[in-house]
């Protein structure tokens, strides 16, 4: 299942960034403490649904991150991702064993992250892919899935060479182990159930089948 | 009186000695303490273990220490970035070591360290490669991994005031990983911005008590690392 690159047309439906992204953010309530990691999941800030407050955690030190600075900002103040942000009216800075204690100490809801894999019983690979000559580069993201409740997963539903991102195993080196509770793609929205992956809502213009080819386990469909 | 202002970079840093281990504050380029950084390239001490969440970027800093071959071991959670191009090369020819440790791993390994807890046990890193060979134990059910905690000779930091008596006040984002790094370091030298009275820092607001503290350098106006990136230079 994972060579679906060769045989399907590479149309462009589904979701965009942006869309996933504020799809995502509905599914965050009122009062969350939320972590956000690189890439996309950065978008989810801008999506708040409007009567909802929820106080974004980067792990470099800040509660309370607000947008990206507008004015340039300043190089003491940045996001994991190391762009300059700006603080919220009531956000409090901490060093970095304060910072994990609150992501592994389980005082954070939730945790948006990318992937470059996702298994059907949760496990998550996003920091190496093991090749030779490659440089591994973890971060923060494995504190990350063994201390936060809720793990989000923002992602692509395939590569960029078309192959498989969900699949039965991961073949890469993993982060952790079954810590993903539900994954937002180009093309669904998608559950981790102790039965595996389970459609919970398709982008328009998707039907299950095109994301069942796409995928590297089986799909279960949504209830209807 | 006690007095840990030292006038230069280069006094700071003249005890750190070849073979040493080197706490280096900073994430990215907030917090780095690049004048000390750069007065160690001038001392051109080698042979350096360096902890650091990252390992530099463009060709000044601690990827201008890496590049002026000093470093012989990186311990880091992030060593490669966008303009992260000293280490990337050093490391694929086999020139650098790497022990990889997950962010919040490192934090608490150092902050152990300078709590005086030689080993504790962590939920981070369970079930993947970073945890091969390391002792797991279950407690209620669950498995953790056992790490080490860990001390350096020296810790460089960088903040926004000082007092004499090495109390520290930081700057924002910029705080991360010093506070913890002070604690572990068996000498902590940090550049300030400014050195202020005694008193004039409000005993509720300081972060870094002096007591961590064995010496304060004066930097006005540091440089900025991601200027100086962008305009492609290079130290010394």
């Amino acid at each position: 299942m994972n060579n679906v690159a060769n045989n399907l047309p590479e149309e462009k439906i589904g979701w965009s960034r942006e869309q996933m992204a504020q799809r995502t953010a509905l599914d965050i309530p009122n009062g969350a403490y939320v972590n956000l990691g690189i890439g996309i999941p950065e978008l989810v800030a801008r999506f708040v649904p409007e009567g909802r407050e929820v106080i974004y955690h980067t792990e470099n030190g800040l509660l309370g991150m607000g947008p990206v600075a507008e004015d340039g900002g300043e190089p003491e103040l940045i996001n994991a991702g190391k762009k300059r942000i700006s603080a919220v009216p009531g956000a409090a800075y901490f060093h970095h064993a304060d910072s994990f204690s609150m992501i592994r100490g389980g005082h954070l809801d939730i945790c948006v992250l990318g992937a470059m894999q996702v298994a059907e019983n949760g496990d998550l690979a996003n920091w190496s892919t093991g090749a030779p000559g490659s440089i591994p580069a973890v971060g923060g993201a494995m504190d990350l899935v063994a201390g936060v409740k809720t793990i989000y997963v923002i992602t692509q539903h395939v590569t960029k060479k078309g192959y498989p991102k969900l699949m039965e195993h991961c073949t890469f080196p993993l982060t952790g182990v079954g810590v993903v509770s539900r994954i937002y793609t180009d093309l669904a929205v998608i559950d981790v159930t102790p039965e595996g992956f389970k459609v919970v809502e398709l982008a328009p213009g998707v039907d299950f089948d095109y994301v069942q080819q796409r995928t590297g386990a089986t799909l279960q469909a949504p209830d209807s | 009186m006690i007095n840990k202002q030292i006038t230069s970079p280069a006094e700071a840093v003249k005890d750190i000695f070849e073979g040493a281990t080197v706490m280096i504050g900073g994430f990215g380029e907030a917090g780095s303490p690049i004048e000390l950084i750069h007065a160690l390239i001038d001392q051109g001490t080698r042979n350096l273990t360096v902890v650091n969440n990252n390992t530099g970027s463009g060709h000044v800093g601690l990827a201008a220490l890496i590049e002026n071959r000093q470093v012989s071991k990186m311990i880091c959670s992030f060593p490669r970035t966008a303009n992260s191009l000293v280490f990337p090369e050093l490391y694929r020819a086999d020139e650098i070591e790497l022990e990889l440790v997950p962010q919040g791993t490192l934090a608490e390994r150092i902050r152990a360290g300078g709590a005086g807890i030689p080993a504790f046990y962590t939920p981070s890193s369970v079930g993947t490669p970073l945890a091969d060979g390391k002792e797991v134990r279950q407690f209620n059910g669950q498995d953790y991994v056992m790490e080490h905690g860990l001390t350096a000779d020296f810790a460089l930091i960088k903040c926004r005031q000082a007092d004499r008596l090495g109390n520290l006040v930081f700057n924002k984002t910029a705080r991360n990983f010093a506070p913890i790094m002070a604690m572990a370091g068996r000498k902590t030298i940090a550049q300030t911005r400014a050195i202020v009275p005694v008193g004039a820092i409000d005993p509720e607001c300081v972060v870094t008590p002096g007591i961590f503290v064995n010496g304060i350098v004066e930097i006005p106006d540091p440089l900025h690392e991601s200027l100086l990136v962008a305009e492609e230079r290079s130290y010394p």
